[in-house]
This record gives C-alpha cells, sequence and structure tokens, in this order.
C-alpha cells in the first residue's frame, strides 16, 4: 500500500508566509500583465516630459496635470462643470433610453411597421448627428435644447436598432413553446421576447453610452460657457494646458465609470446570457 | 386512394378525419399528410415511426394545433382542433427551455402561462421536478444542465400542466445512446403514472415497441398507406426479451431492413 504514503499531508505545514507571498506574486503577475502597458504608458509620458524629450508646454507633466485636477476640483469650478455635463448627457441618454426601448420593442414585433420605418430609420442613423447640430441650433437655439437634443439624437439609434434587433432574433421556438402552454400575446412578449431582448439592448446602452459623451464635447464646445468639453476648448484657449489635459482625464473618467455602471447592470440582469456562453 | 390506417369511432380521444397537408416547395406541391384516418384512445400510447421527410412531425404538428391542415379535422374528445389547446402539452427535440429562468421557472412556467398564481404553479413544479429526479438542480439554470437533464426539464414542464395528450416530438432524438435509454425508461414509468394519452413520435423502433401500444409505419414512397402494428408485449417491457426482439424485426422488415 505505498499509494497510501503518496497521500498523507507532509507533517510540518508549509510556512504561511510564503503562501502569501506566492499568491501575492500571482496577484502581481496578474495585475502588470492587463495594466502593464498603461502604467509603462503613463511613466514614459512623465519621463518624457520631465526629462524635455517632448515639449513640456503642449504635455505638460503628470504631476503637473493632476495639480491643475486637484485645483479645479478643490474650488468647485471643475464639479459645476461636471453637474452640468453630467445633466445634459443624463437627460438626453435618459430621453432615448425611455423612447428607444419602447419604440424599438414594438417595431421589432411588428413586421410592417418595422419594414415600413427602416429604411428612414437608416437614413437618420446615417445622418450624423453633428452634421444636424447646425440644424438644431436653427430650430432650438444656442441654449441647453439644442444640445440636449443632439446628444438625443445620437444616442437614440443604437438604442433603438439594437433594441429591434433583440426582439427580431428572440427564437421563434421559444414563442412557440409558450403559446402551446397556452400563453396570451402579452404573456409571450413579457416572459420571452422581453427578457430574450435584454442582451441585445445592453448592447445598445453600452454603445450609446460613449456616444453621448462624445457628443457631449462636441455640442459644449460649441456656444457653451460651462460643462467639462468647454472646460477642454477653454483651456486651451487661455493656454492652461495642464488644466486642459485634466479635463481630458475626467472625461475619460466619466466614460469608464458610465461603462462600468453599465456591465454591472448588465451583469445583474443577464447572468443567464454568460451561463449559456 | 385514401389512407385508412384505422377508423376513427365515438369515445377515441383522439380523432383524425380525412387529414390531408401539403408543402410548396421551390414551386412544387409536396403532399405530406394524404387523407388519413385514425382513432387514438384514451390513456393509449401511440408511437409514429417513419423515415424523415414522411410527415410525422407534420402530423404531430397538426395534432398540437401549431399547423393547419389543407383538409380534414382532428377531433378530441368530439371537438375539433382549431390551433393550440391547454388539453395537450408538447415535449419538443429541443428541450426549448427559458435560458433566463432556473429549473424551477421553466418548470412552472407552463402553469403561469396560463394564469395559475405563481405560488400554486411553483408548487406543482416542485412535484414534477422530483418526479424526474432533479429535485437538487432546482435553482439551476438551463445553462449549467447536461441535455439529458435539460430534457427532463421540458418533460416535468409538460407533465406539470397535467394534460389530457401528451404530444412527444422526438423528445430523446438528440441524445447519447446511454441516456436515451435510461429516458424511455422514466417516459414509460410516468405515462403509466399520469395517464395521459401519449403520441409519441420518433425515428427509433425501440424506442417505439418500448413505449407503444401501437405504431404508425408511416409509408417510405409517397402515396403509400401507413399501417398500424399492435404491440401486445406486457410491461414493464425488456429490450433483450425474445418477443420484443421478434417484434423490432417485424417492424424493421416494414422498412426494408435487416
Amino acid at each position: 500500500m505505498t499509494l497510501h504514503s503518496v497521500d498523507t499531508p507532509a507533517k510540518g505545514r508549509p510556512f504561511p508566509v510564503a503562501a502569501v507571498s506566492r499568491r501575492a506574486a500571482v496577484g502581481a503577475q496578474g495585475f502588470l500583465s492587463r495594466y502593464g502597458l498603461l502604467i509603462a504608458f503613463l511613466l514614459l509620458w512623465q519621463a518624457s516630459s520631465t526629462r524635455g524629450w517632448v515639449n513640456p508646454a503642449v504635455f505638460p507633466p503628470l504631476d503637473t496635470i493632476m495639480a491643475a485636477l486637484w485645483k479645479g476640483l478643490a474650488s468647485g469650478a471643475l464639479l459645476d462643470d461636471i453637474a452640468i455635463s453630467l445633466q445634459r448627457s443624463g437627460l438626453a441618454f435618459g430621453a432615448a433610453v425611455v423612447i428607444g426601448i419602447p419604440l424599438g420593442l414594438f417595431m421589432g414585433q411588428i413586421a410592417a411597421v418595422e419594414r415600413a420605418l427602416e429604411p428612414i430609420l437608416q437614413l437618420f442613423r446615417q445622418t450624423s448627428a453633428l452634421a444636424l447640430y447646425p440644424v438644431f441650433i436653427l430650430l432650438l437655439g444656442l441654449g441647453e435644447a439644442s444640445k440636449v437634443f443632439v446628444i438625443f439624437w445620437a444616442t437614440l439609434f443604437p438604442i433603438l436598432l439594437a433594441t429591434i434587433g433583440g426582439v427580431k432574433q428572440v427564437d421563434r421556438r421559444l414563442v412557440e413553446m409558450a403559446r402551446t402552454f397556452g400563453a396570451s400575446r402579452l404573456t409571450v412578449f413579457r416572459r420571452v421576447v422581453l427578457p430574450a431582448s435584454v442582451p441585445a439592448i445592453f448592447v445598445g446602452l453600452r454603445l450609446s453610452a460613449t456616444t453621448a459623451l462624445l457628443l457631449l464635447i462636441a455640442a459644449e464646445m460649441i456656444g457653451a460657457n460651462k460643462g467639462v468639453g468647454f472646460q477642454v476648448m477653454n483651456a486651451q484657449y487661455n493656454f492652461q494646458i495642464p488644466l486642459m489635459f485634466g479635463a481630458i482625464f475626467l472625461l475619460a473618467a466619466l466614460g469608464l465609470v458610465a461603462n462600468a455602471v453599465l456591465v454591472l447592470l448588465q451583469h445583474r440582469l443577464c447572468r443567464w446570457a454568460e451561463a449559456t456562453r | 386512394m385514401t389512407m385508412v390506417a384505422h377508423q376513427a369511432s365515438r369515445g377515441d380521444a383522439v380523432a383524425i378525419r380525412g387529414l390531408s397537408k401539403s408543402f410548396t416547395l421551390g414551386g412544387k406541391t409536396l403532399p405530406v399528410l394524404r387523407d388519413l384516418n385514425l382513432g387514438i384512445r384514451a390513456g393509449e400510447s401511440l408511437a409514429i415511426v417513419g423515415p424523415s421527410g414522411c410527415g410525422k412531425t407534420t402530423l404531430l404538428r397538426v395534432l398540437a394545433g401549431l399547423e393547419q391542415p389543407d383538409a380534414g379535422q382532428v377531433l378530441i374528445d368530439g371537438h375539433p382542433v382549431r390551433g393550440v389547446g391547454t388539453e395537450r402539452a408538447i415535449i419538443f427535440q429541443e428541450p426549448r427551455l427559458l435560458p433566463w429562468l432556473t429549473v424551477l421557472g421553466n418548470v412552472s412556467f407552463g402553469l403561469e402561462a396560463r394564469g395559475v398564481p405563481k405560488a400554486k404553479a411553483e408548487a406543482e413544479a416542485r412535484h414534477h421536478i422530483r418526479l424526474v429526479g432533479l429535485a437538487p438542480f432546482e435553482n439551476a439554470l438551463p445553462g449549467q444542465l447536461s441535455g439529458g437533464m435539460a430534457q427532463r426539464v421540458g418533460i416535468a414542464r409538460a407533465l406539470t400542466v397535467q394534460p389530457k395528450i401528451l404530444l412527444l416530438d422526438e423528445p430523446l432524438g438528440a441524445l447519447d445512446a446511454m441516456t436515451r435509454m435510461t429516458m424511455q425508461d422514466e417516459l414509460a414509468r410516468l405515462w403509466q403514472e399520469q395517464q395521459a394519452t401519449m403520441i409519441l413520435v420518433t425515428h427509433d423502433l425501440e424506442e417505439a415497441i418500448f413505449l407503444a401500444d401501437r405504431v404508425l409505419v408511416m409509408p417510405r414512397e409517397k402515396g403509400g398507406v401507413p399501417r398500424l402494428i399492435d404491440i401486445d408485449l406486457p410491461r414493464p417491457r425488456d429490450r433483450s426479451e425474445a418477443r420484443f426482439v421478434a417484434m423490432r424485426r417485424r417492424l424493421m422488415a416494414e422498412f426494408g431492413l435487416h
């Protein structure tokens, strides 16, 4: 019975310190493989700027940027900009969700409606929202309304088209199954079509959230006197380059946070879709 | 030419009268079922076998109310079938589970779909989940189940609504041989417990002999006549018993197989 000896645990326990440090090493390796390049990029930036490899007036060192960003946040000036920017994109995104998802669910269900509306939808979608911004300004003035509307316009279509696509690709066999159990049209919609469309709708939502921030900046660069996008332009005009980069980093952070929130929500609502994949 | 397999009579649970159905494919009309007459007794187990394209699945879909016949009608307890009905339940070849619902959610779905309150539906569902041996997996998602387990969920879902007529469309066709035999044992047991009329479409002759009281043999060539064969073997059936083997040989001969 020599096999037994193989399975018997070794007498002395291994040093816990060694185990912990090994785990830490594995963790560090995972961290490095994921963020290593990003860290290298930031280090390179810092070094190039401080050592004068690039013009520090154009690419200020990261610590200067962070100091400018902190100053802006601490004085509350940038906080106001963030608030107004979030209000604009939030309103527009919210309206796109509230209109786009129900409309998409309806259009995806009824083939005739979808067929009739599809060409005009494609035309609207292919027309750049930025190109239409002057039209919106003419119609709605240079105030908040045209800014919110141009973001709404750009975010509506990804949500709408993703929702239509989601509804259309619902497995007909599942719908048939529900019908054979006597489910009404409403029950089929509520219990089969809607949940089956959720993953596709989330693809549209994430795309739209990115678009919302993109359009926000463009809208705020024209005829605004507040907002993070305005700050980027304004700081550049006044040659406050660290503040300009600070505002750019802030925008990137907003985008990352918005995406993270949606990913979290998606994990909550579509755990089943990950299990199937 | 009429295909008279068995004249429908009064008191049949299911009566098929002069049923015809054809499909149009590439401009050509292909008759699939021609003037079929058949009566199925209450509590009977009928298997429909035949080569692919013989119309056996079409027949089942007409019985389910998912396809409309071109001519003729299906009567259930004397009432003509117009569309799907809650006295029938179907077990499909693919389990057709809703991937976002747990096993419990899927099994209670059938009852909930017809308006039974959730608590009552779940109580019924739990009972049938136990019957198919999936009690430990009540909260699993379909994506986590094996093919055999998923099909068990489909079976439990159909049994939970306590249908008078259970329609099975090659329910075990996608399973491996071992799992299939285990599931056949279970279907035989469940059918006897539930006392439902069972109509089973299969391409597996052994499965037909194992489960059915009568086998409807669909013809190989178009225009041929379907034949009914009685399986008068005692239950529970033994696949290796001499009479079972003889019956299989006889059924295979119907298709020119040896």
